[in-house]
């Protein structure tokens, strides 16, 4: 009796550090003027939130908060915050982004959570608080049960997204070559001609 | 959560940042759909999340693509400065 109220006690001390963990990062992410140190306080407010959700009883969305929150989009953050900094300024900026000020913040934070969650581990049992755990074979089911419509919404919605972003991204073809290639089209030797005679369709340069 | 990630949104004027308190506007309304399907034993809040994370993913790509091209445009990403356009 006494052990199953020690475990509860805990896991819930266990829900408050997370969640307090992922407050302190968002309001320090806000804080801070650096878009990259910023984007360290969110991943790290991302994993807490994933500890959350590990520790009331929803493992299968936390694996998915850490794989393609903290994962997959904070990368495509960090390629865009990397392809908008290429300049002769980027290796002072990574000399002055180096110091240790700048990474103790995360640091600390996610060594509270990495502690947290090797107790957790090393704990073992559920990690879930007085209330009961969903499982990821009840997600699953549901999802393909009633939900069916709202996948094949989602992804059609993920190819959307796709085209959109191809069709912003890239470039448009500079107009020089457009240019470059009319001329040369309109200067190609005609077919009765021996010669090519380079430069003869031009005007004669005034200096 | 929730309302950091909005003061995040008004009070910022870098896009890159706007975007990504977005991001945890999402990710508190998902937190929220998960916690009380956790509360209620249902399965259908972790569901939500679901189309929570897929809508964040496709908006935060063609987000980013924007940001791109408006950087390229225009050579800063300070919300203000990008406010000519207008109707």
């Amino acid at each position: 009796m006494f052990t199953v109220y020690y475990r509860e006690v805990v896991v819930e001390v266990a829900f408050y550090i997370a969640g307090a963990v992922a407050i302190i990062a968002t309001g320090l992410m806000l804080k801070d003027l650096n878009v990259v140190h910023a984007l360290l306080y969110l991943i790290v407010s991302l994993l807490a939130v994933a500890i959350v959700f590990y520790v009331i009883g929803a493992p299968f969305v936390a694996a998915l908060e850490v794989i393609i929150y903290a994962g997959a989009i904070m990368v495509l953050f960090v390629f865009v915050v990397m392809m908008l900094n290429l300049g002769d300024s980027a290796v002072a900026m990574e000399k002055g982004w180096l110091t240790p000020k700048s990474w103790t913040g995360p640091t600390v934070l996610a060594g509270v959570l990495l502690c947290e969650v090797a107790y957790l581990v090393v704990r073992g049992g559920g990690a879930q608080m007085g209330i009961g755990m969903v499982s990821p074979k009840q997600v699953g089911i549901i999802l393909f049960g009633p939900y069916l419509i709202g996948v094949e919404l989602a992804s059609m919605l993920l190819l959307a997204g796709l085209v959109g972003a191809y069709h912003l991204g890239v470039r448009t073809t500079p107009k020089a070559e457009i240019r470059h290639a009319r001329d040369t089209y309109t200067r190609r030797a005609t077919p009765s001609g021996d010669l090519v005679l380079a430069g003869t369709d031009r005007p004669p340069r005034t200096p | 959560m929730f309302s950091l990630g909005l003061i995040g949104l008004l009070v910022r004027r870098d896009l890159i940042l706007v975007l990504m308190s977005l991001e945890v506007m999402l990710n508190a309304a998902g937190l929220a759909f998960v916690v009380a399907g956790s509360r209620w034993q249902q399965a259908d809040g972790q569901i939500v999340f679901l189309f929570v994370l897929t809508m964040a993913a496709a908006e935060v790509s063609v987000g980013l693509a924007l940001v791109l091209q408006l950087y390229h445009q225009f050579k800063t990403l300070d919300a203000d400065a990008l406010s000519e356009m207008r109707g």
